[in-house]
């Protein structure tokens, strides 16, 4: 017995709905495996990751710490995955955005007014579109591939914050720490309720970035040329939309929102620079867009999916003793999973008996 | 003399993980399948073989799981891809994230434990009985020649695998009719299935052959290049290797002069470190994923030669019709 695929007329709308609950279930399914592997108790270790960190009003907090990151960059992925532009090195674009934003606080620190932190903010964005922007203009003056391009540039971008922060902006009241002096306080992202927790303005900020974007994407011109550069360029051609203006306007709408989560990262949740600002959000915001199957709305969601399996990591840690590197794992399954179930949105799956077939010829 | 030698002898020792993954994901483009997840299968062929070595205490068993650790892996890219048609590029990228997570987490009990390294040809050719011995010493007597002594005939038996595979795909891609098929299969996988080929079927072994020598590569740098585990060891070596395949332009034998011109930015850079020329040890270490893109740019400037080249079926799934 084995199984075809059969395509449908159609896209399934039903399964277009069901398939990131599907995949969520599915590596919720394989998460409690590996904690039976590793010799934990399943129940405990699902209770660790995806419940308990939701219970406290504090850790709710974290929550939008680790998530705005996410939905921001992954809201930018989105832009370039739809419209068939693979920018994977969100990660550097990142890094550059935390660096261009730095700027103000760490080379003039004396320069402090009202003025600091949107300047800081702007910088940030301008910076991740100009480092997104290399890919995009190698691309398409010599045709370069962008992903390879593009991921190079992430170790370039990381190996340059490290001679930073270990050289020339290294704080020389910093006892020899590899970091730059503390952000000076008009230069600190301010936190959204005082009151109640630590989340800064970031999550605002991505939640932002959604609606704007999935109004952009659903409801105007530029978003019909953006989806239909993505599925047909030949058509798109015939549209007369350009293919090289999109290349360079969804690298510069990624890197400017990865950019915008590097220095909100740095200003709300860090307060300095050191060598590794990032847990790999650059990366994990590639399965973020795709478990918001690519419609920034549906990101918000994964996006708050993925920052709990970081806490969840911490969590689990610190209660069952469990290796942080599990929530790496479960983010990798998710992504395979996801992937997996989108082939039932395009095909039906037949099984075939293969004894009938041998009958029948 | 005897510091070009050993130069010679680390860049080759560098050079070696790159080419195999390299050769392997070359046959995997050239029939038609985009797997991204080198690094990724690298990685696990790493942690694996650094893992099955430990606990057997012998370097072979550990390149065997290895290669192993690469085949299992390829083979879920080759599920998904393959059978239910899923992206090509979002799934490679999943590999490679699955496997950078999981061989952490496989890896964390032996960070820090003592490697077991491969021995060099002579030596272990000296462990088999009889024969063994004689074939050891005319080796040692070879590798005294000056400058190419080490390098030809005392090195590691990766070493010697990389280049026979090398020459191998060569052979096969371009005079056997099964390599023939293969390459038919990569630029037009319409014609080849109306022709009766199983297009699936040839894309499988080729994932499959992409995976042992990625895996292969990755025990390389955990039992030869530097026996231990570290966490992301490979540190983007698999997206070096992909972007080798380019600069190769999909043909097998330029593989061996980008490859060994990796090499040489890799260990230059590092012999620049240890001399300390007031460059920020950053800004060399950057050096050979600067040269990645300088030599991608080259290459795709002529578009002739990449168009020419690029197996056209390249990337996109194929699902027969019935």
């Amino acid at each position: 017995m084995r199984f075809e695929l059969v395509k449908r007329s159609q896209h399934s709308k039903l399964f277009s709905a069901l398939s990131p609950f599907l995949a969520l279930a599915l590596t919720v399914i394989c998460g409690a495996l590996i904690f039976a592997a590793l010799g934990k108790s399943p129940v405990d270790g699902l209770y660790y990751y995806f419940v308990e960190p939701l219970l406290e009003v504090w850790s709710l907090h974290e929550l939008a710490i680790k998530a705005a990151p996410l939905i921001l960059i992954a809201v930018g992925l989105s832009v370039c995955f739809l419209s068939n532009n693979w920018n994977i090195g969100a990660e550097g674009q990142f890094i550059a955005g935390a660096i261009a934003g730095s700027i103000l606080p760490v080379m003039f620190p004396d320069f402090q007014n009202a003025f600091v932190l949107p300047l800081m903010l702007l910088m940030g964005v301008l910076g991740g579109a100009a480092y997104g922007a290399i890919p995009a203009l190698l691309k398409t003056r010599f045709g370069t591939n962008e992903i390879l391009t593009s991921l190079m540039l992430v170790y370039v971008a990381q190996n340059f914050l490290d001679w930073l922060t270990r050289g020339p902006w290294r704080d020389p009241a910093g006892n020899n720490f590899p970091l730059t002096r503390r952000f000076h306080a008009d230069a600190v992202l301010p936190e959204v309720l005082p009151s109640s927790g630590s989340a800064h303005w970031g999550i605002v900020f991505a939640l932002v970035a959604a609606v704007v974007v999935w109004f952009m994407i659903s409801r105007t011109i530029k978003g019909f040329e953006v989806r239909v550069l993505g599925e047909s360029p030949r058509a798109g051609r015939f549209a007369g939309f350009s293919a090289r203006r999109m290349v360079f306007f969804a690298f510069l709408v990624s890197g400017g929102l990865a950019g915008l989560a590097g220095i909100s990262e740095v200003a709300g949740a860090i307060g300095y620079l050191q060598p590794v600002i990032s847990p790999g959000y650059g990366f994990t915001a590639i399965i973020v867009a795709f478990l918001g199957r690519l419609n920034p709305l549906g990101i918000v969601a994964a996006g708050l999916v993925l920052g709990l399996t970081y806490l969840g990591g911490e969590a689990a840690q610190i209660s069952m003793g469990l290796s942080d590197k599990v929530a790496r794992v479960f983010q990798g399954m998710l992504l395979f999973f996801v992937l997996g179930c989108d082939t039932l949105i395009h095909y039906r799956i037949r099984l075939v008996h293969d004894a009938l077939t041998a009958k029948r010829s | 003399m005897l510091i070009a030698e050993s130069i010679l002898l680390t860049i080759a020792t560098a050079a070696t993980p790159l080419l195999l993954a390299a050769i392997g994901e070359l046959v995997v483009e050239r029939s038609g399948v985009l797997n991204l997840g080198v690094e990724g299968m690298m990685v696990m062929g790493a942690v694996c073989g650094f893992a099955a070595a430990a606990l057997t205490g012998s370097p072979w068993i550990g390149m065997l799981a290895a290669i192993l650790a690469g085949v299992l892996f390829s083979l879920l890219f080759g599920f998904l891809t393959l059978t239910i048609a899923t992206n090509q590029v979002a799934t490679g990228l999943s590999l490679t994230l699955l496997g950078l997570g999981l061989s952490s987490m496989i890896g964390e009990a032996f960070v820090g434990s003592p490697g077991v390294k491969l021995p060099t040809l002579a030596n272990g050719i000296a462990e088999i009985p009889l024969v063994g011995q004689p074939v050891a010493g005319l080796l040692d007597l070879l590798a005294g020649i000056p400058l190419i002594g080490r390098v030809l005939f005392a090195q590691d038996p990766i070493f010697y695998i990389s280049i026979a595979l090398v020459i191998g795909v060569t052979w096969f891609l371009f005079h056997t009719r099964a390599g023939l098929v293969l390459r038919s299969v990569g630029d037009n996988h319409a014609s080849a299935h109306a022709l009766g080929t199983n297009v699936i079927g040839i894309r499988y072994l080729a994932v499959m052959f992409g995976g042992a020598c990625a895996g292969l590569a990755g025990g390389h740098l955990s039992l030869v290049y530097t026996p231990q585990w570290v966490e992301n060891m490979t540190a983007g070596r698999g997206w070096i290797a992909l972007a080798l395949v380019v600069f190769a332009s999909w043909r097998p034998l330029r593989l061996l002069a980008g490859a060994y011109l990796f090499g040489a930015v890799s260990i230059g850079q590092l012999h620049a470190q240890a001399l300390g020329l007031g460059i920020p040890s950053q800004l060399l270490s950057s050096l050979p994923y600067l040269a990645t893109v300088l030599v991608l740019v080259l290459i795709s400037r002529n578009r002739r030669l990449t168009m020419m080249n690029t197996p056209a079926s390249l990337g996109q799934p194929f699902v027969p019709d019935r």
